[in-house]
């Protein structure tokens, strides 16, 4: 199983070291033509806005667009969740749109208000550590999507289709349940349920 | 429970700003034109450090207005100088809300012997540092990022490459070492023996580690960048060349690209002029700016 992290930049590292503790392959992804060979592909934490630029000057968007389209499975944290989400709060233009949530952005507040906190995710058994920084929060979230956990009465992991995202660092801790959860996902892909939204992008 | 201010989430913060180019800022507008490059965050100053150089004077934390309008005027994070041992400019960027605190040898000293002690705030700090030692030292005060000094608004890339080669060597001695070995290396380096066994054990220093201080052109971004930064600050670099919407995105772009060199030549055609820039032997002792602080 090979899984590709966009390492445009952003925490690439903490996820390449994720995904091979999970006994996948990882590969780092600057080029849309690296994304033939990936089974799963994961949007690091890292600046939104940023991230964005370089995806636009390496002509990565339609090409990343299509993968989601072809039913390839996507995790996103925190930057990467405002990359997948179809709105994003404030903002005329989405960036990749394929997740069908609005996320507002720094929505907890600066940087002094950055905050860990153990977090009850559903299907995971024990708390689940979590670093939020700068972090930003599902407002929104369609009917096919499956919210996984709230904090503070705000959605902040979720799934949907192929497609899962979280507003915090899972990458940050050696906790490696979370990229479990997506590389189960990855390996039973055609037991995803389909949804029709983001054909329609 | 939540818990904020802690050192995951004060070094993790500097982590997602890795493979980016911090630029600094002067204004609102210049601010602007940063996050629209691509800048993963701006430091915002009231002099860039070529002008500092050349003005003289005592530098000190911009006004706190400047800050405030780039605060306003950007979503990606802000950083802000304050001087060395400088408690109170430190406590008050931190009170406005600052994401990050530069604590510079760009601004003058304000305390010669003493650094903050960073460990106290909630806000997190970069600072600046030579080789391991300098690194050892401000980690242990709490600094949550480092930058490798260079010599700040020079234009010249010659002290970034010797401290960040100086840092990294350094790094793969003690990683090679023995065990038996890192008291003597501690006494010889100045850092804590606790601090090096930190750094055997994950064979890299445990911050992020940036380059910083006369980097001028995309080449030079991805020169760092090949040299193991984590990243790059651009001060001078920017603002002081002839187009800075266009140097600001070939040096973004560089920055994450740093192997594709076709893609660098041709982010470097037609830029026009550099800022001037300083050959180090014409900098006077006293004007070295990486000579402030230990």
């Amino acid at each position: 199983m090979k899984i590709g992290v966009l390492a445009l930049q952003g925490a690439v590292r903490e996820h390449v070291s994720a995904i091979q503790a999970g006994g996948a392959e990882a590969v780092v992804v600057k080029k849309a033509v690296q994304l033939a060979e990936l089974d799963g592909l994961v949007l690091p934490g890292g600046e939104s806005t940023a991230m964005r630029r370089l995806i636009d000057r390496a002509e990565l968007l339609e090409p990343l667009r299509a993968f989601a389209d072809a039913g390839n499975p996507m995790f996103g944290t925190c930057a990467g969740l405002v990359l997948l989400a179809k709105e994003i709060e404030g903002q005329e233009a989405a960036h990749l749109g394929v997740m069908d949530i609005t996320v507002a952005r720094n929505s907890f507040g600066r940087q002094v208000d950055s905050f860990e906190a153990n977090l009850d995710i559903q299907g995971i058994d024990e708390p689940f550590p979590a670093v939020f920084i700068r972090a930003p929060h599902i407002v929104h979230a369609g009917e096919d999507v499956e919210v996984l956990c709230e904090y503070g009465g705000r959605i902040v992991l979720a799934k949907s289709g192929p497609f899962l995202g979280c507003s915090f660092h899972p990458e940050l801790t050696g906790d490696h349940r979370l990229m479990q959860l997506f590389l189960n996902m990855v390996e039973n892909r055609e037991l995803l349920p389909t949804t029709a939204h983001y054909s329609k992008i | 429970m939540s818990e904020k201010g802690t050192d995951r989430v004060k070094r993790g913060m500097a982590e997602m700003q890795k493979g980016g180019v911090i630029m600094d800022v002067v204004n609102a507008e210049q601010a602007k034109i940063a996050e629209a490059a691509g800048a993963t965050a701006v430091m915002a100053l009231e002099r860039v450090p070529s002008d500092i150089r050349k003005e003289g004077g005592v530098a000190r934390m911009a006004d706190p207005r400047i800050t405030e309008e780039v605060m306003n005027a950007v979503s990606i994070p802000v950083m802000a100088k304050a001087r060395i041992g400088h408690i109170t400019e430190a406590r008050v960027l931190e009170a406005m809300g600052v994401d990050y605190i530069d604590e510079s040898e760009v601004l003058t000293p304000a305390d010669e012997e003493f650094h903050l002690l960073k460990n106290d705030y909630t806000v997190p700090f970069v600072c600046g540092c030579r080789n391991i030692g300098e690194a050892a030292r401000r980690i242990g005060e709490g600094a949550s990022m480092l930058r490798t000094k260079g010599e700040p608004g020079t234009g010249n890339i010659v002290e970034a490459v010797r401290h960040l080669r100086q840092v990294n060597g350094e790094v793969r001695k003690i990683v090679a070492m023995g065990e038996d070995e890192l008291m003597t290396a501690a006494r010889d380096l100045g850092a804590s023996y606790e601090f090096l066994k930190e750094v055997k054990l994950l064979g890299r220093l445990p911050v992020v580690n940036f380059a910083a201080g006369g980097i001028a052109t995309p080449a030079d971004a991805a020169l760092m960048m090949e040299l193991g930064a984590d990243g790059v600050f651009v001060g001078s670099g920017i603002f002081k060349s002839d187009q800075p919407e266009r140097f600001a995105r070939a040096i973004v772009e560089a920055t994450a690209h740093y192997q594709d060199y076709e893609l660098i030549a041709k982010l470097s055609k037609d830029l026009g002029p550099a800022m001037k820039g300083l050959e180090m032997s014409t900098i006077g002792a006293a004007d070295r700016m990486q000579e402030r602080s230990w």
